[in-house]
């Protein structure tokens, strides 16, 4: 087994152990090439299936391309999608764009508590109707206790921290101080009420990792990450106020995985084109103490 | 704005598989410097990324803190206030021969779980000490647990020799002394290393400060380590994690799910599931976006189909019936690490888990506990303390399918959940036998004390017209049990029997009891329900339950907890039981009238029903 097998291995066991513990299981998918990988994965998990729903927070920044993306695919995988959002702050037009937020408190209102409110059940959800392809008011509004996350250790310091099943508390908090011990294929999986878990089986994967795979797998990926002949493309995505392209001549996924293994990108950080994280002092903690994923 | 295609392409998998992955855990005692080492590690061999020198040093100007190499690994702002590593980073770095996942498990014995979960994830260690301290006694705990944790190769990197002028007697002493307590764990040191991680000595090149060191620099020693081969060899073990029967889209595979341990598996392989016996063949190794295997691997997340449909439950064992079969039963005597909140304590239940098995387990016996700092033990003690290695007897109240830790060692270790949380961490030494189990000594106990009144059993019969029962309704989840169950009451207790429907969901508050659930230990609620019954059975009582999804331990155990009374059985649709009789088996969906007049009549002909009473 080569190193994109067995870290295939261990992210369908987490997957597995996940479904088969947690009743009110979700994913999130930000649309973005690792959370595509991750749903790519549960395909693999259960062969050909995604027996969960997938959750997308609609910050209305999003850059409109992602959003067709994410319901065409969601129509031909047959994914049972539902969409959160923070209507009150967008109305108010408490935002960063808007020009009533700095990026730190924007991210945390339509990023941050929507995700909570959304995962809590006590903000209104959007859930696909397949028979339409339109989205309606999902009827049900029990709490996801299971939320799957494509967080990778290597994209920033914090992140390095966490395990594969980490608990939140009420508040969503992570108490990074105190975490349960994983081993020998065994995860948190017991959870007192109140609590909830994240679960990250894409913790192990780097970057070139998810392209190598992007490339073997021949996953469905946005155009956005490529290049269209005016060299520069996105390596993270986000929503267009924040994400600044990168510039790359790579237009293919091929070319993405020998302009990463070239080491062009070495030095610089992945998302670097992220605004928000240098705002929060170059890590992400305080937006991810908070439930920032 | 896709691009999309059906199968993999040619060119997928250019050069990815040519690289290796080695994870290697930096274990030692607080402050002795291993963030420094894996700092410097990462600075001197040129893996970092550009800038984050040059930022790190000029926050810490900022700040007025000297410049440290730790400060790297440290990202977290908490870490840098404390100056001690608080969790298990792990970092990335990679040389020309390979990619390193390497992770700083913090030293602070409060911290004791966060290094369990670093190195149980290491295929070698390097084990950091301090020159002027030597070896503390959390260096000997340290050494115990990379040996208790199954990693085989190990590196000891003595630091900070500055401080001791490169002083090749200072390095020889700790050597000699740390060597000799290794081997006694049986932990083979595969070198020595003598370093000033602050001075970059020996970290990544060599240094005229050491002329007497002829050993390998820690970046070498890494560059050297072996990576283990998956254990494909051994018999084959694959913990059953799920059966997988998704109807949508037309899908009617029913596939058994799980990740293979040891060995290797193959279409046509006669596959045995343990501790059940039950037996099949491997019809089709089955995938999503591959072509068609022929077999799976250790290592290997996989599904199989069977030839023939058997009902078997998430948590059994795969083994191939060609093979040695793992040892089954409820008694072992193990070695256990602790790191709970509480102690742990005999006649608390806790949950074990091994493979993809959860099971109730009770502490049985400490036989001693260990005293892993210095290796005396320490006998006598009632209970297993946070930080304690113990021996003990473990007895689960099922049997599970487990090998010796030293003959298959992923099948022969397991976790301890306590409160939620995984408290305990344990290999399997031993299988013991002919012990009286915990259960057996439940009913004596209960028995003995059981201070019985004046009226005996035939008064309460002859006045009754029938004996007492527990009527068990089972059979796979969804079907018309329930429904039965109550007309069965409702008909006896018309015809003036003492009955009781038993809705087991209102008695332990949790409407899913009935259901066989995915987390909550069912094990407990057994126990109880036994308990319940042999009192209201022995009051003379037709209690009438249901349950789905239970087995033929579940039914032993039933029947040992309500004796001297009996059980009978009624199972409706597919009887899932390898070997426990039952007393009537009813299809699925038939008439309820005539359903109840099968159970009435064969109530009748066992004589639990004294009089003609259709």
């Amino acid at each position: 087994m080569d190193q994109l097998e067995q870290l295939e291995a261990r992210s369908v066991h987490i997957l597995r152990e996940a479904y088969r513990e947690f009743k009110s299981l979700c994913m999130l998918w930000s649309i973005g090439k690792d959370s595509t990988v991750l749903l790519w994965l549960a395909r693999k998990a259960f062969f050909g299936h995604v027996p969960f729903p997938l959750v997308h927070i609609d910050t209305s920044f999003k850059m409109p391309e992602m959003i067709i993306y994410r319901d065409r695919l969601a129509r031909k995988w047959h994914l049972d999608m539902i969409l959160g959002q923070n209507k009150d702050a967008l109305e108010a037009k408490q935002t960063f764009p808007d020009g009533n937020s700095d990026r730190i408190a924007c991210c945390r209102k339509l990023k941050s508590e929507a995700l909570k409110h959304t995962l809590m059940g006590d903000w209104p959800r959007m859930r696909m109707d397949h028979s339409t392809g339109q989205y309606r008011i999902d009827e049900s509004t029990e709490a996801f206790t299971g939320v799957i996350v494509g967080a990778r250790a290597d994209e920033e310091g914090s992140r390095s921290k966490e395990r594969y099943f980490s608990p939140r508390n009420v508040e969503s908090d992570w108490d990074v101080d105190d975490q349960p011990p994983e081993l020998w294929n065994h995860y948190k999986t017991d959870f007192a009420p109140g609590t909830h878990v994240r679960i990250h089986p894409l913790l192990d994967w780097t970057e070139l990792n998810v392209w190598e795979y992007i490339e073997r797998e021949s996953i469905p990926l946005i155009s956005l990450y490529f290049n269209k002949g005016d060299g520069t493309r996105y390596r993270s995505l986000g929503c267009f106020p924040c994400t600044t392209p990168v510039q790359s001549d790579a237009s293919t996924v091929a070319e993405i995985v020998d302009e990463l293994r070239s080491g062009k990108f070495a030095r610089i950080a992945e998302r670097s084109g992220r605004a928000q994280d240098k705002d929060d002092g170059g890590g992400l903690e305080t937006l991810r103490r908070e439930g920032y994923m | 704005m896709e691009n999309t295609s059906p199968q993999k392409t040619e060119t997928a998998a250019r050069g990815a598989e040519g690289r290796e992955q080695l994870s290697i855990v930096i274990v030692g005692h607080v402050d002795h410097g291993k963030s420094t080492i894996i700092g410097r590690l990462l600075a001197d061999a040129g893996a970092l990324p550009e800038g984050k020198l040059e930022d790190l040093r000029e926050r810490c100007r900022k700040s007025a803190k000297p410049f440290e190499y730790a400060f790297l690994l440290d990202a977290l702002k908490n870490e840098q206030t404390q100056g001690i590593t608080i969790d298990t980073a792990r970092c990335f770095f990679k040389t020309a021969r390979r990619d390193y996942i390497i992770n700083d498990a913090p030293g602070h014995i409060e911290f004791l779980k966060n290094m369990v979960t670093g190195a149980a994830r290491a295929e070698a260690a390097l084990l950091v000490i301090d020159a002027r301290e030597g070896v503390q006694q959390n260096s000997r705990r340290h050494g115990y647990m990379v040996s208790m944790l199954g990693i085989r190769q190990v590196s000891v990197v003595v630091n900070k020799l500055d401080l001791m002028d490169y002083s090749e007697q200072a390095f020889e002493a700790i050597r000699s002394e740390y060597a000799e307590f290794l081997a006694r764990l049986g932990v083979e040191t595969v070198s020595f290393i003598p370093v000033s991680a602050r001075n970059g000595v020996n970290i990544a090149s060599r240094s005229d400060e050491t002329p007497w060191y002829r050993g390998p620099t820690v970046l070498e020693q890494i560059e050297s380590f072996v990576k283990p081969a998956a254990p494909t060899d051994l018999p084959l073990r694959m913990p059953v994690q799920d059966i997988y029967r998704f109807t949508e889209h037309d899908d009617d595979r029913r596939i058994v799910a799980g990740m293979v341990q040891t060995g290797s598996l193959a279409k046509g392989d006669e596959a045995i599931f343990q501790p059940s016996g039950k037996c099949s063949t491997i019809a089709r190794i089955e995938g999503f976006n591959s072509s068609e295997q022929t077999q799976a691997i250790a290592g290997q997340a996989t599904g199989v189909t069977l030839t023939t449909q058997i009902y078997i439950k998430p948590g059994e064992l795969m083994c191939r019936a060609d093979q040695r079969q793992p040892r089954i039963g409820t008694q072992l005597r193990a070695n256990l690490f602790w790191m709970g909140k509480s102690p742990m304590v005999v006649g608390r239940p806790y949950r074990l888990r091994i493979g993809a098995a959860r099971v109730q387990v009770n502490l049985a016996a400490i036989l001693n506990v260990l005293d892993a700092s210095e290796l005396s033990t320490v006998q006598g003690k009632g209970q297993v303390d946070r930080h304690d290695v113990a021996e003990c007897v473990l007895e689960t109240v099922r049997p599970i399918a487990f090998d010796l830790h030293n003959e298959i060692e992923t099948n022969g270790r397991f976790v301890i959940v306590d409160n939620y949380e995984i408290s305990g961490c344990g290999v399997i030494l031993e299988q013991v036998e002919a012990r009286t189990s915990m259960l057996h000594e439940h009913v004596i106990r209960r028995e003995f004390a059981w201070d019985k009144g004046n009226v005996d059993r035939g008064e309460r019969q002859a006045r009754f017209n029938h004996k007492g029962r527990f009527i068990v309704f089972t059979g796979p989840t969804g079907n018309a049990r329930h429904e039965l169950a109550k007309r069965l009451e409702q008909h006896l207790f018309r015809k003036h029997c003492n009955t009781y429907y038993l809705g087991i969901g209102n008695v332990f508050e949790d409407l899913d009891a009935d259901e066989p659930t995915r987390s909550v230990s069912r094990d407990e609620h057994v126990q109880q329900l036994g308990d319940l019954a042999r009192i209201m059975t022995d009051a003379g009582l037709l209690l009438i339950t249901t349950l789905a999804g239970v087995d033929d331990y579940d039914l032993e155990r039933l029947k040992l907890l309500n004796e001297p009374n009996q059980l009978f059985i009624v199972n409706v649709g597919e009887n899932i039981f390898s070997h426990f009789p039952v007393d009537v088996q009813l299809p699925d969906g038939a008439d309820t009238r005539d359903a109840i007049n099968v159970v009435i009549r064969e109530l009748n002909t066992r004589e639990v029903l004294l009089d003609y009473c259709i």
